[in-house]
């Protein structure tokens, strides 16, 4: 099953897109995605642990995405 | 039959966001938004007054003209909004929780604004003016560490750049 991601701000920027699909099927655990994103076009601009967001919720690197989340790749936040 | 014209939507809705308010009114959660438009301070002070109020502490953060000596003209606020608004909530909820009595209403702005013009508005309102204060404080703070909002700053030479409080900072959470 693909997993869709979303992007944001200078990540968006990086893949040159705000939605990709991932070159890996769910289930897998969050490290494994970001493994598979790093060798995109524009994948080597993140950084060594981005942050994950699955159904809008914090992420750790081991956490498993199951078919159907929602994956968001944040980059550092900077609000206020 | 079901009825699934706009007026049965409408009053599914209507319950949902009855359901909700009576959820936030409960942890002193008045107000959480994110908007695109020029954020209204009077109406945010208005979601927090209550007879029993003494202290109103409110938090304004505008768009100043420079940044790290470069002259700024302007930010360009992006969110994951579904997700923002869920982290503003929450980052609410617990300063309502640690602090009984506390009534908080947050809204950010996206999009793009000029210097000067207010990003984000925080009140938090108490009996005592000491919890209000502090819980302004603490609600700004947990906001710019967890909620994921991205700016964008727009620079006099043309330059555009997104801020990255990591690499300026050298460490997660480090102020700027």
């Amino acid at each position: 099953m693909s997993i869709p991601v979303l992007l944001f701000a200078s990540y968006a920027d990086a893949f040159g897109t705000r939605r990709l699909i991932a070159p890996v099927g769910a289930p897998c655990d969050v490290a494994s995605l970001v493994e598979s994103l790093r060798a995109l076009p524009g994948g080597s601009r993140l950084p060594a642990q981005p942050l994950v967001a699955l159904n809008r919720k914090w992420a750790a690197a081991d956490a498993t995405i199951q078919a159907g989340d929602e994956v968001a790749l944040i980059p550092p936040v900077a609000g206020g | 039959m079901a009825d699934v014209s706009g007026s049965g939507a409408s009053a599914l809705r209507s319950a949902a966001d009855d359901a909700s308010t009576a959820d936030d009114r409960a942890t002193g959660v008045r107000h959480v938004a994110i908007v695109s438009d020029v954020i209204d301070i009077t109406a945010l002070l208005a979601q927090v007054a209550d007879a029993g109020i003494g202290a109103t502490s409110l938090f304004l953060g505008t768009v100043r003209d420079v940044n790290d000596g470069r002259a700024v003209t302007g930010i360009e606020y992006e969110a994951y909004e579904t997700m923002a608004e869920d982290e503003m909530r929450a980052i609410a909820e617990e300063a309502c929780l640690a602090v009984p009595g506390l009534l908080v209403a947050v809204v950010h702005r996206v999009g793009t604004l000029q210097v000067g013009e207010v990003s984000v508005a925080i009140a938090a309102a108490h009996a005592r003016r000491a919890p209000a204060v502090d819980s302004a404080r603490t609600i700004i703070e947990a906001l710019k560490q967890r909620v994921p909002i991205w700016k964008q700053e727009h620079y006099m030479d043309g330059d555009r750049a997104w801020v990255d409080p990591i690499a300026v900072g050298g460490q997660r959470g480090v102020q700027r």
